[in-house]
């Protein structure tokens, strides 16, 4: 395989992972405050869970755009 | 596609990324693109004629319905089509309620076509990907990307006519003066003044291109998936019954993130203007 080829390769893998990093720990934070907030209140859940929903499409949405890229290099472009 | 055979993986996926582009081919002569390559030699006045179709179309049905609703308005016992329509603009008016641009009355109809628009355009990535390409295909047609937010065109269309409307409502609102100082004496006061610039004026322009880019990065990636899984039906009976599966699941999935974008769209839309409608101390 040619070097450039295997540089794509890993460009690819370095996007996917770094991006599914991000979400995880992202999510991650946001799902952990979102039950913390729902046991201390729970009357407040419909209300937290549409907020929740909402920051969720933000935070996931610069990872989602990462793995696009990535997907695209790794399949699309070699 | 008839020829499928023939196509490697990574031609499958460019031809499905690929728009059905209007232009001046290199011969000097108007018509359509017949490779990707032709696409891009085209410049800046090439025309995705397939993006344009289709959110056009969808605009229209959505105008359409909802006009033939508000005509045949009741107040008595709403019918089915009477009773989605009212729930939709109740739910839009709650979100532009309490806000500071709730007295404009451009902006919760803005917010309601915004949501209603982007869902369709969505909406469109359910259809299986080879269905409508297919047809094309019969019909002569060489590439057609039938999700219109899967082209960063449509996506930044759109941000951008929100972006002119921010920059409208601040200068209306505060007046140049207001606007200007808005941007040049906070955070740092007065002595501050290029670094208050600086933040600023990225956290102005980061708006139109965080709203456009992340609903585009969502359904591109959303349909890059779905092409992918496609890809698996070409590998045999097992493989091909996994795709299905597969499909299925994403397909789900799918429906989620299409209106949970079509509603961030909206909500980032209603802030910005909000933003823009609020007097800073």
């Amino acid at each position: 395989m040619e070097l450039a080829t295997a540089l794509i390769y890993v460009a690819a893998g370095l996007m996917l992972g770094f991006g599914a990093l991000g979400a995880g720990i992202g999510i991650g934070v946001l799902g952990g405050h979102f039950l913390d907030g729902a046991a201390r209140q729970p009357e407040l859940v419909p209300m937290l869970r549409t907020q929740f929903f909402i920051v969720m499409g933000l935070t996931d949405a610069m990872p989602v755009i990462s793995i696009a890229m990535g997907l695209f290099l790794m399949f699309a472009k070699v | 596609m008839a020829s499928s055979e023939t196509l490697t993986s990574a031609e499958y996926i460019k031809h499905h990324l690929t728009n059905l582009t209007f232009g001046r081919l290199h011969d000097g002569t108007l018509g359509f693109a017949h490779n990707s390559e032709e696409a891009a030699k085209m410049g800046f006045w090439a025309i995705n004629v397939d993006t344009l179709f289709f959110s056009l179309l969808l605009g229209g049905i959505f105008l359409y319905l909802f006009h033939k609703v508000a005509k045949a308005a009741t107040a008595g016992v709403p019918s089915g089509a009477q009773n989605f329509a009212e729930s939709l603009v109740g739910f839009v008016q709650d979100n532009v309620r309490s806000t500071a641009c709730e007295r404009n009355p451009m902006v919760a109809p803005l917010a309601l076509t915004v949501f209603v628009w982007v869902f369709l355009m969505n909406l469109m990535d359910l259809l299986p990907v080879d269905l409508v390409p297919w047809v094309g295909g019969l019909l002569g047609i060489h590439f057609l990307k039938i999700v219109p937010t899967t082209d960063p065109n449509a996506t930044f269309g759109m941000s951008l006519m929100v972006f002119g409307l921010i920059i409208y409502y601040s200068l209306k609102v505060k007046g140049v003066g207001g606007f200007l100082g808005e941007l040049t004496l906070q955070p740092f006061g007065k002595f501050g003044m290029p670094a208050n610039l600086l933040l600023e004026g990225i956290n102005l322009l980061a708006k139109p291109v965080s709203l456009a880019l992340r609903l585009f990065g969502n359904l591109y990636a959303g349909e890059m998936i779905f092409i992918l899984i496609a890809l698996m039906y070409g590998g045999g009976l097992v493989l091909g019954a996994t795709a299905s599966a597969l499909q299925f699941v994403w397909a789900l999935f799918h429906v989620l993130i299409i209106t949970l974008q079509a509603f961030i769209f909206m909500v980032l839309t209603i802030v910005y203007l909000d933003m823009a409608h609020q007097e800073h101390h």
